[in-house]
């Protein structure tokens, strides 16, 4: 602490005329003070992405555990349900409840979504429900429990009720569940879908699959190429870099539409075979799982070969050749020496490709045939064509957490710092 | 007798890595080389031989309403979200690589998180948060998201030019008497304008290239080039989509163009 | 060549031209129609909206969409409707009515209902036309060509490619049709466990040679291009590539699956009252027997039937020859029993 401190008068004051409890005061206020105005300057950025970022996908989240359709609609029944005990059947308070509600409801233009709410757990449920409460508007007498029976046999079914009630309770474990093919069933313990129903377990390990493939696929395909590129001459090698810059700049679109073409029955690759004879038939080469990890190493393979080039770029010459001049063979001294000293750039390259294509999307969906959806594939589907928000919440908070968990693992290991651009 | 043996495996290796190279940089190039000529094709096959050179399709993207609207809107879009991405993600690089920021290990990944995060996530968030807002279907929903998007790149490319930064210039420029803000002005920014150009560049590039986004929140009046070329594949598949195809790569290498460039006048990390 | 550049500046330049003069706005009432685009928005322009303006000065702007009520939740959740008029799907009209997206259908507008074909008009919408999924070969690649929907999952008759949609909606009901399940036991079959495993059995014994499509676009497609020799179509895509392209494409009506394509006008219109009059009009026997000379799908009222020319009737999906082994869409079923039924058909897909 040698340095002349600022004072709160404003003047200069020796070093010495300060204690030292002063002395670490100002520099704490200073040190404050600094942090304060870089935080400012960050501020807006922060502020901005909690708007837009992190409270979407916040809420969306939020939504894989949320029950709201049902004790909304209806509020008494759901109410009265929490109650029950599911040991005998419902009694006729809740019935009549029941009853009231639907009408309400109905009335209320809230039943359509409750609808399609209780058919995510029992696809009878939707019709069963729209029914009674058409038959309960024009039903005019005063026993409820009977009205409700009347409409339909249904409701002297305790399982309606279980769902019923299992529906109305907020927050739910029922979409976390559904996202992993599982449910809670009569007994209340979890149960599998039976497999010719499990989805999205088969979609997860589909794409985790396609994103290890993919990952490997670029590693092997870029290593030799990043290496020459990291030790032609420079003029060489920055020459031979535009033909990785050029598709790493192109649009996803255009080069995913650029597969397309070469790869149809009679695109480009196919006419070229049967052209000289070696195919008679056009070979299937998109549409299917071969033109998905073909479009995606294609894609990713830019980003594998910049990041393990740019830490091979920086490597001295010098230890090989100290490890080769000590008597190390060229292939011992390769592997003990120099490819050590590219694992972070192998890192770097093998995180982001697999955390990018974790989430892909447009080329799966656009090169891949009918076994071949991501994850990403399946929750926009929900979100867009289902309309099942929950379920969409759930794939997504597992998505998520799979991401985040692979980012904070590189971000240990690597650091997030170390990521470049071009 | 050995010394001979591993000169050859290593002459033998080194030839198989400029083979293997040539053909991996082969498999990246050319999909892109092939179907620009086809773009000219005058038949609608997608394949070689050509049955003659027309520029047909290049008159029917041209033309057609939708290609504009969709080249407008990709080109609204992208500048406003750049422009906003690039403010945010100056200013918040300018505090990151101050001495004293709180909380670096935090809060950098955090701004870097958008980059990571699939985006059919932050979609579908975007979508469910400002449904009621009535942002769906609208340019300042989408341009918001392409912000999120766009600010990463930002955020990487000012540290990376901050970071060879010297600071006893500013402190130099505040002992001299400057205020903070003509420091910034006169000191700070032309030293970093480079790095920003370049981040904005990205940024404009990730917005220029986006579909999800537009998918999940975007209506028929927010269509762009991605979002047309998206439903061109699914649909029906004309070589108009090829000729677009390529006046986009003639138009992202001018972009690179105009990256590589700014990196040269300030040594940067652009390869 | 000389005049390669030049054309190539002027196409650069009337571009420019176009994107600068972007118009102003009109004043009076504009209706926005939404719609699936491509041939059916040209005839629904042709048959309605260009009469319909030059009688009532109404301007429409149109937009296209690609199904789905999630646009349309989350237009109506914010208050912030800016459709008038939407083009729907069965399911969706049916969904879209019970979830309150839809304004509900005074029925008294359409004036007398007598001769709409029984389940034309919904609570909330009222049928615009007659679809139908129907197969269809290429009778220069196939001179004795298939007749029965049976020969579609007869691969040692026909062999080859067959081009499907990627949907258990309408392939499941082909596969009990094929299996010998007669067109009013078709659904009865489907609702219990028993009948999806013999439809996806059926399935099975074709899946090798199935091309799976997803866009209306892609069937005439894949069959032009020689890649399937027969495939499921919307009929009015075969129809037009054989009256517009003039191939030699031959429709095969037994076990036609047929359904409604509806009009409905969202909850929060701005312009619901002005949508309404449209829908009565556009429903009116004289001009919705227009649509059937630009598109080849039916109108959903007898009225209308005789006002069609002969030789666009013999097209349309209603025709008796037609009709006689034909399948309505049950969109209950489907609304209530997609999610799950799609759940094992994706499963079976990827297996």
């Amino acid at each position: 602490m040698n340095e002349t401190i600022p004072t709160p008068e404003g003047g200069l004051a020796a070093p010495d005329a300060l204690n030292d409890a002063e002395r670490l005061q100002a520099y704490r206020r200073v040190k404050r003070q600094e942090s304060r105005k870089a935080l400012l300057l960050a501020a807006p950025l922060l502020l901005f992405l909690l708007i837009t970022f992190i409270a979407p996908i916040g809420t969306l989240l939020l939504r894989s555990v949320q029950n709201p359709e049902v004790p909304l609609a209806l509020p008494e029944a759901t109410k009265l349900l929490q109650h029950w005990d599911e040991a005998a059947m419902p009694d006729a308070d809740i019935y009549a409840a029941m009853a009231q509600d639907l009408v309400q409801a109905s009335k209320q233009g809230k039943l359509g979504r409750v609808a399609r709410r209780m058919n995510f757990y029992n696809p009878a449920m939707r019709s069963l429900l729209l029914k009674t409460a058409r038959k309960l508007k024009r039903d005019s007498r005063d026993d409820l429990q009977a009205a409700l029976l009347a409409s339909d046999s249904r409701w002297g079914d305790k399982e309606i009720w279980r769902v019923l009630k299992r529906a109305g309770q907020s927050p739910t474990p029922d979409y976390l569940l559904n996202a992993v093919d599982s449910y809670v069933d009569k007994t209340g313990s979890v149960a599998s879908l039976p497999p010719e129903e499990s989805v999205y377990l088969a979609a997860f390990s589909r794409t985790i699959w396609i994103s290890t493939s993919v990952t490997l696929l670029c590693l092997l395909l870029a290593y030799p190429v990043a290496w020459l590129l990291a030790n032609l001459p420079a003029r060489q090698g920055r020459k031979l870099m535009l033909l990785v810059i050029i598709p790493f700049w192109t649009s996803l679109l255009v080069r995913t539409t650029a597969w397309y073409v070469l790869l149809q029955p009679n695109g480009v690759i196919n006419s070229l075979l049967s052209g000289l004879g070696l195919v008679s038939q056009p070979i299937p080469l998109v549409f299917n799982r071969t033109g998905v990890l073909i479009g995606m190493t294609h894609i990713m393979l830019p980003f594998m070969i910049l990041a393990i080039y740019s830490v091979m770029k920086g490597i001295s010459p010098v230890y090989l050749r100290a490890a080769q001049s000590l008597g190390a063979k060229p292939l011992t001294a390769f592997i003990r020496v120099y490819v050590p000293q590219t694992l972070a750039g192998v890192g770097a390259g093998c995180f982001l490709v697999f955390v990018l294509s974790l989430g892909y999307y447009i080329t799966p969906a656009l090169l891949g045939g009918a076994g071949d959806e991501m994850i990403s594939q399946l929750i926009s589907i929900q979100t867009n064509q289902q309309l099942n928000w929950g379920l969409a919440g759930a794939l997504s908070a597992y998505l998520v957490i799979f991401t985040a968990i692979f980012y904070f693992i590189f971000n240990r290991l690597v650091g997030i710092d170390r990521l470049r651009f071009g | 007798m050995k010394s001979h043996y591993w000169s050859r495996l290593e002459r033998w290796s080194a030839r198989w890595v400029r083979v293997h190279t040539a053909v991996v940089l082969f498999f990246l190039i050319a999909p892109i080389l092939i179907i620009i000529p086809l773009s000219f094709n005058t038949s609608t096959y997608f394949s070689y031989p050509m049955d003659g050179v027309s520029l047909r399709w290049y008159q029917a993207a041209l033309f057609d309403d939708q290609w504009q609207r969709a080249l407008l809107n990709s080109l609204g879009i992208g500048f406003a979200s750049t422009l906003l991405a690039t403010i945010l993600g100056t200013l918040a690089a300018l505090g990151l690589t101050r001495p004293g920021f709180p909380l670096r290990g935090l809060i950098m990944p955090l701004l870097i998180s958008p980059m990571i995060i699939p985006i059919v996530v932050v979609a579908a968030g975007f979508y469910y948060i400002f449904a009621p807002f009535g942002l769906v279907d609208s340019y300042l929903g989408v341009i918001l998201a392409h912000t999120v998007l766009g600010t990463p790149f930002v955020v990487i490319t000012v540290c990376a030019g901050l970071q060879s930064f010297d600071h006893s210039l500013t402190r130099a420029a505040s002992g001299l008497g400057a205020t903070p803000w003509v420091c910034f002005r006169r000191v700070t920014l032309p030293l970093i304008t480079p790095s920003v150009a370049t981040g904005a560049i990205f940024a404009f590039a990730t917005s220029f290239d986006e579909v999800i986004v537009v998918l999940f929140i975007g209506g028929a009046e927010q269509r762009t080039v991605p979002r047309q070329m998206w439903s061109g594949i699914r649909d029906q598949i004309d070589p108009s989509i090829l000729a677009v195809a390529t006046l986009l790569i003639l138009f992202v290498l001018a972009l690179y163009g105009c990256a590589s460039w700014l990196s040269n006048r300030h040594r940067n990390e652009m390869p | 060549m000389k005049t390669m550049p030049k054309t190539n500046f002027l196409a650069g330049a009337s571009m420019l031209a176009t994107l600068l003069a972007a118009g102003p706005l009109h004043a009076e009432t504009t209706l926005s129609v939404v719609t699936y685009g491509g041939a059916f928005e040209n005839a629904v322009q042709e048959a309605y909206l260009k009469p319909y303006a030059k009688a009532t000065g109404t301007e429409f702007s149109l937009e296209a969409y690609d199904g789905g009520l999630a646009k349309l939740a989350a237009m109506v959740q914010a208050n912030n409707t800016s459709w008038d008029l939407i083009d729907l799907e069965s399911n969706d009209a049916v969904a879209g009515c019970d979830e309150g997206l839809l304004m509900p259908l005074d029925e008294s507008i359409l004036g007398d209902t007598s001769d709409f074909i029984p389940g034309s008009i919904g609570d909330c919408a009222v049928a615009s036309m007659i679809w139908s999924t129907v197969f269809a070969y290429d009778k220069e690649a196939l001179a004795t060509g298939p007749t029965l929907i049976s020969d579609f999952f007869d691969t040692d008759k026909f062999p080859g490619k067959r081009g499907l949609r990627k949907s258990p909606k309408g392939t499941l009901e082909w596969a009990l049709l094929a299996d010998g399940v007669s067109k009013d036991k078709v659904y009865d079959v489907l609702a219990t466990k028993k009948g999806l495993d013999r439809a996806f059995r059926q399935l099975d014994a074709i899946k090798q040679d199935i091309i799976w499509w997803e866009s209306g676009a892609q069937a005439p497609q894949l069959l032009a291009d020689g890649a399937v020799v027969m495939t499921q179509a919307y009929n009015g895509r075969i129809h037009d590539s054989v009256k517009n392209d003039g191939s030699a494409f031959v429709t095969v009506w037994d076990g036609q699956i047929y359904d409604y394509e509806w009009w409905g006008v969202p909850a929060g219109a701005p312009n619901a009252e002005e949508a309404f009059e449209f829908i009565a009009y556009a429903s009116r026997a004289d001009v919705t027997s227009q649509l059937s000379r630009y598109i080849s799908y039916a109108p959903p009222r007898k009225n209308a039937l005789p006002l069609i020319e002969k030789d666009i009737l013999e097209d349309l999906p209603t025709a008796d020859a037609n009709f006689k082994n034909a399948v309505q869409i049950d969109v209950d079923f489907w609304v209530d029993n997609f999610d799950v039924i799609n759940k094992r058909f994706q499963v079976w897909l990827a297996r």
